[in-house]
C-alpha cells in the first residue's frame, strides 16, 4: 500500500498544480459545439414596413420571442423568458414595437423591432383571474398616443404603446364574466367586450375606446350553455357550440341588439356522431368547425343563414386572415394528401377562387401541419406573391415560398425530454487506396502547416488556414466509431415524440425519425411520460448488429394510461417494432442482465405494483428465473410522503395467463410524518458508473473504504410551510432533512437535519458521495453539503498479514442484509449561484478525477472540481494531506470565472446536463440541453493520456530526423578525428 | 471437536455475561441519541470472536435520568408475519415519552419484550427458513395514535436471524412521536449464500435502538479566523519533520549509486594498469603490424 501510495502521491501532486481548466480563444469550437432554437411556435406576427419585411417575429412554447430572417430562418435576436412568464399574446404596434402580453396577462412589454431591446414593460393587475387577450388596433388614438387593449385578469386595460403607461382601465369585476373575445371595429372609437356569465349568459359591453366608458350593456340569455371557444366571423357576429356540442349558434349584436340563431350541425354534416370543435380563426364570413375526422367550412350569410362551403376528410390547417387590399381578405389552407401537402391561398368572399394552388413534397418524419401563418409580398412583376410559415407536428419550423421549402428550423430539439447515447458503426476494411493517398497529402500539407505555425513562420493566411482546418476537421464528424471515443451518436427524443441522432463531432443530425407508431389516434391519445433506454448494446456482435433504443411513453395524463413500446435501431433510425400495452407503466427498470443477442432486460413495473418482464421471450425469462429472489426495487409516493421497497413474489395470478407478469410484495416502508416532512428530492447514483478502486488512501498513508452500494438513495424532505418560495417562511419553522436509505433493506444509512434551510434542493449521487445545494435561511446564502460515506466493516482488511494469509473478506460477497457498519463525514460550504441542474463527469474506469457540473441560473455551465467539496478539508492541512490535494478550508466555494465549460456561451433555458464517458480515460464528453445545445469534451485532470490535438507530429519526425542526420554527421566526425589520431 | 466445543462454550459465558436474563429478554438498551447516533455500533457484534473494532458490551444498568417528572409511558405493538400470511402481534415496546418545554415530545428508555414462537410459529418460521423466505415485522407510524398514517413494515430473509438463538437488531429512526422507519436484521453479518442453519434455541435475543435526527454541521464562517490562523499555520508546519533519508532519498540512491561506480572503477583502474600492461604492449606491435603498409604507402 504504501509503495502505491508513492506513486499516487506525484501524480496527485500534479493535478492539484493545476486546477483551473480552460480554453485559449483559438480553441473554441474545436471539440464543442453550441446550437440555438426557439421552441414550437405558438404565434407568429410578420412585419410589413421597410426593414422589417425581411424579418418575423415569433413567441413559441418554450416562452421564447425570437425575430427570425424571412430569407434563411436565421435568428437576428431573441429573448427567453422565465417558464413560469407563459406568453399569451404578441402583436406589432405603431411598427416599431413587439408587444408580448405574458404572465397570465399581468406584464406587457414592448421590445424594439429592429434589435430586440426591451423599451417598456407594464405590470397589469386585476381583480380576479380570467382568459387575456391582447388587442393591437391599428388607428386607434387617445391624445396621439397609439392605444394598446389588454384584457386581463377581469380587467380592460388601455395602455400607451410609446411608454407603456395605463391610459384608462375599467373593471368587470362585479359580472362573473368569462371574456372571449374583445373587438375593436376597424374606424370607430368603440370597443366590444363579449363574453359568458354563468354559463348560459352571453354579455356583450360597448365601450368608448378614447375614455373607457361604458356606453352599453347588453346580455341575453340561452338555455343550452356555452362550450370552449367562439369563432368571430364578422366585427358583429360570432359562432358558438352549445353545451352539448351539437347545436351551432350565430350570435350577433347589431347595434346592441343580441340575436342568437341556432342550427343543429346534423343539419350540416349529415353522419355527425362527436361533438363538434371550433377551430378559431379570423377569417370574415368563414369558419370552420371538426366533427369527428372531418372538416367542414361554413360561409356566414348574413342574418344567420350559413352555407357549407366544402368538406373534407383530410387533415386540414388554416391560417387567421391576412388583409390583401381594401376589404379584401386572403387566407392559407394546407391539406395532407399523401406525402404531399397541398397549399392553397383563397379570398374570403371567393371560395372556389383560388390566388394560389401549390403542391409540396413533405418529409414524412414531420407529421402533420398544426398551424399556418400566411404573409404576402410583392413579385418582380408586381403582382402578389404570398408565403407561408408552417408549424408541423415535431416542432420544426418551415417557410414554404414558390412551391418550394425555402427554410426549416428543427425547433423540436428546444424540447427534449430524455438522452442517451450509441457508438457509431465499427470502421469496416477496404478503404480505397485513392482516399488515403488523398488524405495523405492533406495529411502531409496540413503538418507543415501546423509546423509552420509552432515555429512561428505562418503568414497570417496561413494561420486562418490552420485555424479552419482545424475546426472543420473531417476527422470529427467521420460516421464511424474512433479509437478514442469521442465521437458518438447522441439519441435526443423531444416532447413531440421525436427521435433525433446527433453526431457529437459537429452536431449535426444524422437521422430523425417521428414516432408514428405512437401518434396514431387509434393507439394512443396523448403521448407523455416519454422516455429512452438503451435496448441492446452489442459488442460482441457489434460488427453484424445494430444497436438499438427503447422508447417508452404513456398514452395519457393518469398513471394507469396503457403504455407504448417502440424500438428504434440507432444506425439507420428506423423503427423495428413497436408495441401498445394492455398494462400501465409506473417505472422502467433496466436489470443487469443481456440476453444472448444483448438485448438488456428491462423489468416495466405498472400502476398495480406488478412487474412485466422484457423482452418477451423464453431465453430472457429463463435468464430472469436464475436472479429472481436477488431482484428488489423501491417507489417514492412524493404527494403521500412514503417510500417503499418491493421485491418480486410469483407469478401472477390474474385472469389471464402471462408468464411474463410477476406479482410484488411490499419489504418495507419508510413514512415521513406528512405534518412536518415532504419529499422534494430523490436521486441514485447512475446505473452505469464505474468505479476504479475501493480504497482511498489518505493523508497518513492510511486506507478508508468507500461504501459503495448500487441500492443507495438520497432523499430530501422540507418542513411542509416551507416547500414554496424561498423567504415564505422564517427559518425556525423551516428545515430540511437529508437521508441515505438503502433500498433492498430499507435502512437508513444516515438522517441529517438542516435546520433554517429550505429546497430547492439540487444532488448528485456518484460513488460514495452525494452533493447536494439548497438555501440556507439564516445565512441568507445558498449551501452546498457534501455526504461522504465510509464502509467500517472493511477496516481490518488493511493488514498486509492477513491479505497474505488470505484471511481477509475481500472476495466475499456483500450482502445487504448485513448489518452496515459506516460511517459518514460531512460538511456544508456556501454558494453563490442558485442552480438549475447539476450533474458529475463520469469516466470510462473512474480513475480521474470528479468534477461537477453546475447549471447556474445564468444558464452556463461551470466545472467546479470535487476535491472543493471534501469532507476533509480543515483550515490547517498537515503537508501530508496538502500532499493528498487537500485544499484549506474556507467558507464558500470558489468560482472560477476559467472554468465555465460552456465558455462564452448561454444554454437558454437549461435543463439537464449530461456527461458521458469516453473511451480515453482521461476525457468525458459533456452535453447539456435546454432550449439550446451544447456539446464539449472535457478532461477534470487534464489529458495525461494522449497527445493533444494541436501536437505537431511534423516537428517531432523532423526532430528525430535532425537527431539521426546529427548522429551520423558527428559518427562520420569522430571517424575521420580517430583516423587522423591514429595518423599521428 | 473439542475447540468448537470451546468456542460454544466461550459464546454461551459471553451471551450470559451480556445477557444475565435470558427468556424473552427486555434488553434494555439506554439509548441517549446523541450518543449512540455518533458511536454507530454501540451494540455487542456477532458473537463469534472476531477481533473486532466494536465497542466492549453495554450493560443495561449504565446510566438512568433523574428527571423523569414529565415523563409518560406508552406501549405500543410490533407485528410480525411469516412470508406473505398476515400480522399478528410478535412483542410490544415500552419506552417513557418525555415532554420537552418547548412542545417537543420524544421517547427515552426504550424496552422491548418480546413474545416466544407458538409452536404454529416454530414450524413457519423454519417453513421460512427451508424457503429462504422473508420474515416481516411491522409497528405502527405513529406511537400515541397506532397505526397513525400507516404501519411501517420491514423483512429480513429468515435465514438472517439465527445464530445459537434467534438474534435480532431494531433501529427505529423517530421524529418525534412519529416512526419514520425501522432498520430490522441480524445484529451482525449475513453472508451472501445464506446457508439453512436452524436455530439452537428459539428465543429472541433483541436489541433495540432508537434514532433521532442528526445535526448537520454549520457552514464554517470565517471572520477574524483566518488572521488568527497565521500562529496555527506556523505550529502545522513542524510536525511533517521528516528524517534525513526521507526527505532526500531520491537524490542519496543516484549518489550512492555514482559512488559505487567510480569506487568500482578505482578499483578496476589499478587492476587494468596491471592487467593492461599486455595490452599496452601488444598494442605497438599490432600497430606495428598496421602501420606496416600505411608507412609503406606513405614512402611511396
Amino acid at each position: 500500500m504504501a509503495i502505491r501510495s508513492f506513486l499516487f502521491l506525484p501524480l496527485l501532486f500534479f493535478s492539484s498544480l493545476n486546477p483551473i481548466l480552460s480554453l485559449y480563444e483559438d480553441q473554441v469550437g474545436l471539440m464543442d459545439w453550441h446550437q440555438q432554437y426557439i421552441g414550437k411556435v405558438k404565434q407568429a406576427v410578420f412585419h410589413t414596413q421597410k426593414t422589417g419585411r425581411k424579418r418575423v417575429v415569433v413567441s413559441t412554447e418554450e416562452n421564447v420571442i425570437a425575430s427570425l430572417d424571412l430569407r434563411h430562418g436565421e435568428i437576428f435576436w431573441r429573448h427567453v423568458l422565465a417558464t413560469n412568464d407563459v406568453i399569451d399574446g404578441i402583436d406589432i404596434a405603431i411598427g416599431k414595437y413587439v408587444i408580448t402580453l405574458s404572465s397570465g396577462g399581468s406584464i406587457l412589454r414592448a421590445w424594439n423591432l429592429p434589435d430586440g431591446q426591451m423599451v417598456w414593460e407594464s405590470s397589469l393587475q386585476g381583480p380576479k383571474h380570467s382568459k387575456s387577450l391582447l388587442l393591437v388596433p391599428t388607428n386607434l388614438k387617445v391624445d396621439k398616443d397609439n392605444v394598446v387593449i389588454v384584457f386581463t385578469n377581469g380587467r380592460l386595460h388601455a395602455v400607451s404603446s410609446n411608454d407603456g403607461e395605463v391610459l384608462w382601465k375599467k373593471d368587470f369585476e362585479a359580472e362573473s364574466l368569462d371574456d372571449q373575445q374583445v373587438i375593436q371595429p376597424p374606424g370607430s372609437d368603440l370597443v366590444y367586450v363579449v363574453g359568458f356569465a354563468a354559463s348560459s349568459q352571453f354579455e356583450m359591453y360597448q365601450i368608448n375606446a378614447r375614455n373607457g366608458e361604458l356606453l352599453k350593456h347588453e346580455s341575453a340569455a340561452f338555455s343550452g350553455g356555452f362550450l370552449g371557444e367562439v369563432s368571430l366571423v364578422s366585427s358583429e357576429t360570432l359562432v358558438a357550440l352549445d353545451s352539448t356540442g351539437s347545436i351551432l349558434l350565430t350570435i350577433s349584436f347589431h347595434n346592441g341588439k343580441i340575436s342568437f340563431q341556432r342550427t343543429p350541425i346534423s343539419n350540416l354534416v349529415e353522419d355527425s356522431l362527436g361533438p363538434a370543435v371550433i377551430t378559431p380563426s379570423s377569417v370574415t364570413g368563414i369558419f370552420s368547425l371538426k366533427v369527428n375526422a372531418i372538416t367542414v367550412f361554413i360561409r356566414v350569410i348574413g342574418e344567420g343563414k350559413l352555407e357549407v362551403l366544402e368538406k373534407t376528410n383530410h387533415k386540414t390547417a388554416v391560417s387567421d386572415a391576412l388583409s390583401i387590399s381594401e376589404g379584401k381578405q386572403a387566407f392559407a389552407l394546407i391539406q395532407h394528401a399523401g406525402s404531399e401537402i397541398r397549399l392553397t391561398v383563397k379570398t374570403a368572399d371567393d371560395w372556389d377562387g383560388n390566388l394560389l394552388k401549390e403542391s409540396i413534397k413533405m418529409d414524412q418524419q414531420r407529421g402533420l401541419v398544426h398551424k399556418v401563418f400566411i404573409n404576402n409580398y410583392i413579385r418582380t412583376d408586381r403582382s402578389y406573391g404570398f408565403r407561408v410559415l408552417i408549424v408541423m407536428e415535431d416542432h420544426s419550423l418551415l417557410l414554404l415560398q414558390q412551391g418550394e421549402i425555402v427554410w426549416s428550423r428543427e425547433d423540436g430539439l428546444a424540447s427534449i425530454v430524455d438522452v442517451t447515447t450509441s457508438e457509431l458503426p465499427v470502421e469496416k476494411d477496404g478503404v480505397s487506396v485513392a482516399k488515403v493517398e488523398h488524405n495523405l497529402f492533406e495529411w502531409l500539407k496540413g503538418h507543415m502547416l501546423k509546423l509552420k505555425g509552432t515555429l512561428m513562420l505562418a503568414s497570417p493566411e496561413d494561420m486562418v488556414a490552420i485555424q479552419s482546418m482545424r475546426l472543420k476537421s473531417s476527422e470529427k464528424s467521420k460516421m464511424t466509431r474512433d479509437h478514442n471515443g469521442f465521437r458518438k451518436l447522441l439519441i435526443v427524443l423531444t416532447r413531440a415524440g421525436k427521435l433525433f441522432a446527433l453526431h457529437t463531432g459537429d452536431g449535426r443530425i444524422v437521422w430523425s425519425h417521428l414516432l408514428q407508431s405512437l401518434h396514431k389516434p387509434q393507439v394512443c391519445q396523448h403521448l407523455i411520460g416519454l422516455n429512452l433506454y438503451q435496448w441492446q448494446v452489442p459488442h460482441h456482435h457489434a460488427m453484424d448488429e445494430n444497436p438499438s433504443v427503447l422508447v417508452v411513453g404513456r398514452c395519457g395524463p393518469s398513471l394507469d394510461a396503457p403504455g407504448v413500446l417502440s424500438f428504434v435501431d440507432t444506425y439507420t433510425g428506423k423503427e423495428l417494432s413497436s408495441l401498445s400495452l394492455v398494462h400501465s407503466v409506473a417505472q422502467v427498470i433496466p436489470l443487469p442482465y443481456t440476453d444472448s443477442t444483448e438485448q438488456r432486460l428491462h423489468l416495466l413495473i405498472d400502476a398495480d405494483q406488478r412487474a412485466h418482464l422484457y423482452p418477451k421471450t423464453p431465453e430472457a425469462i429463463g435468464i430472469f428465473q436464475r436472479e429472481f429472489s436477488n431482484i428488489y426495487w423501491y417507489s417514492v409516493e412524493d404527494d403521500n410522503g412514503i417510500i417503499k421497497g418491493h421485491a418480486l413474489k410469483s407469478k401472477c395470478t390474474c385472469e389471464v395467463a402471462d408468464e411474463f407478469c410477476f406479482d410484488s410484495r411490499e419489504l418495507w416502508s419508510v413514512v415521513f410524518p406528512s405534518e412536518s416532512e415532504k419529499i422534494i428530492a430523490t436521486v441514485t447514483r447512475k446505473l452505469n458508473e464505474v468505479v476504479h478502486t475501493q480504497a482511498k488512501v489518505i493523508a497518513d498513508q492510511d486506507v478508508m473504504y468507500k461504501y459503495l452500494s448500487r441500492n443507495l438513495l438520497f432523499v430530501a424532505t422540507v418542513a411542509p410551510k416551507a416547500s414554496g418560495e424561498i423567504g415564505s417562511v422564517t427559518p425556525e419553522e423551516s428545515w430540511f432533512v437529508a437521508y441515505l436509505i438503502d433500498t433492498v433493506t430499507g435502512r437508513i444509512l444516515h438522517r441529517v437535519t438542516h435546520h433554517g434551510s429550505q429546497g430547492p434542493v439540487h444532488a448528485v449521487f456518484s460513488e460514495n458521495w452525494v452533493v447536494y445545494h439548497y438555501f440556507n435561511l439564516r445565512a441568507h446564502r445558498y449551501e452546498m453539503s457534501v455526504i461522504e460515506i465510509y464502509d467500517q466493516s472493511r477496516a481490518d482488511d488493511k493488514d498486509v498479514w492477513k491479505l497474505v494469509l488470505g484471511k481477509h473478506n475481500l472476495t466475499s460477497p456483500i450482502s445487504s442484509y448485513s448489518r452496515p457498519e459506516v460511517i459518514t463525514k460531512s460538511q456544508s460550504y456556501f454558494f453563490t449561484h442558485s442552480l438549475k441542474a447539476i450533474a458529475v463527469t463520469s469516466t470510462a474506469k473512474g480513475i480521474t478525477s470528479k468534477q461537477l457540473l453546475i447549471g447556474t441560473i445564468g444558464d452556463q455551465v461551470l466545472a467546479l472540481d470535487k476535491r472543493f467539496l471534501d469532507p476533509r478539508r480543515s483550515v490547517n492541512p498537515t503537508q501530508a494531506e496538502k500532499e493528498e490535494g487537500i485544499i484549506p478550508l474556507t467558507d464558500s466555494l470558489p468560482i472560477i470565472p476559467q472554468s465555465y465549460v460552456t465558455h462564452a456561451f448561454r444554454v437558454e433555458g437549461l435543463q439537464g446536463i449530461v456527461t458521458v464517458p469516453a473511451k480515453l480515460e482521461s476525457t468525458t464528453l459533456v452535453f447539456a440541453h435546454g432550449v439550446d445545445l451544447f456539446f464539449t469534451q472535457l478532461a477534470p485532470s487534464r489529458t495525461y493520456d494522449s497527445l493533444t490535438e494541436d501536437f505537431s507530429y511534423a516537428l517531432l519526425l523532423i526532430t528525430i530526423a535532425a537527431l539521426v542526420a546529427a548522429i551520423f554527421v558527428t559518427w562520420i566526425l569522430s571517424e575521420r578525428k580517430e583516423l587522423q589520431e591514429k595518423w599521428r | 471437536m473439542k475447540t468448537t466445543e470451546v468456542i460454544v462454550a466461550f459464546i454461551l459465558t459471553l451471551s450470559l455475561m451480556s445477557f444475565p436474563s435470558l427468556g424473552f429478554q427486555s434488553d434494555e438498551l439506554l439509548v441517549d441519541d446523541e450518543e449512540f447516533g455518533l458511536e454507530g455500533a454501540p451494540q455487542p457484534r456477532s458473537p463469534e470472536p472476531i477481533p473486532t473494532r466494536s465497542q466492549p458490551v453495554t450493560t443495561p444498568t449504565r446510566k438512568r435520568h433523574s428527571d423523569l417528572d414529565s415523563d409518560s409511558k406508552i406501549q405500543f405493538s410490533l407485528d410480525h408475519a411469516f412470508g406473505d400470511s398476515d400480522f399478528s402481534p410478535a412483542g410490544t415496546f415500552s419506552a417513557r415519552l418525555k415532554t420537552w418545554s418547548h412542545g417537543g415530545q420524544t421517547l427515552t428508555k426504550l424496552r422491548f419484550s418480546r413474545n416466544s414462537f407458538t409452536d404454529g410459529e416454530k414450524e413457519k418460521f423454519k417453513n421460512l427458513l427451508e424457503s429462504d423466505d422473508f420474515y416481516r415485522i411491522r409497528l405502527p407510524s405513529n406511537v400515541l395514535s397506532p397505526p397513525g398514517r400507516d404501519f411501517i413494515f420491514s423483512s429480513v430473509k429468515a435465514r438472517c436471524l439465527p445464530r445459537e438463538g434467534l438474534d435480532e437488531h431494531f433501529v427505529i429512526h423517530m421524529e418525534g412521536i412519529n416512526v419514520l422507519a425501522v432498520n430490522y436484521g441480524s445484529p451482525g453479518s449475513c453472508p451472501y449464500p445464506r446457508n439453512l442453519k436452524l436455530p439452537a434455541k428459539w428465543s429472541f435475543n433483541s436489541h433495540t435502538v432508537l434514532k433521532n435526527s442528526e445535526q448537520a454541521p454549520r457552514a464554517p464562517i470565517f471572520t477574524e479566523e483566518i488572521l488568527g490562523g497565521e500562529n496555527g499555520e506556523g505550529e502545522v508546519v513542524l510536525p511533517p519533520e521528516r528524517s534525513f533519508w526521507a526527505k532526500y532519498w531520491m537524490y542519496l540512491i543516484p549518489l550512492g549509486l555514482i559512488v559505487m561506480n567510480a569506487i568500482t572503477q578505482a578499483m578496476n583502474l589499478p587492476e587494468e594498469q596491471a592487467t593492461g600492461q599486455v595490452p599496452a604492449q601488444g598494442q605497438p606491435s599490432g600497430g606495428a603490424v598496421q602501420r606496416g603498409p600505411s608507412s609503406a604507402v606513405r614512402r611511396r
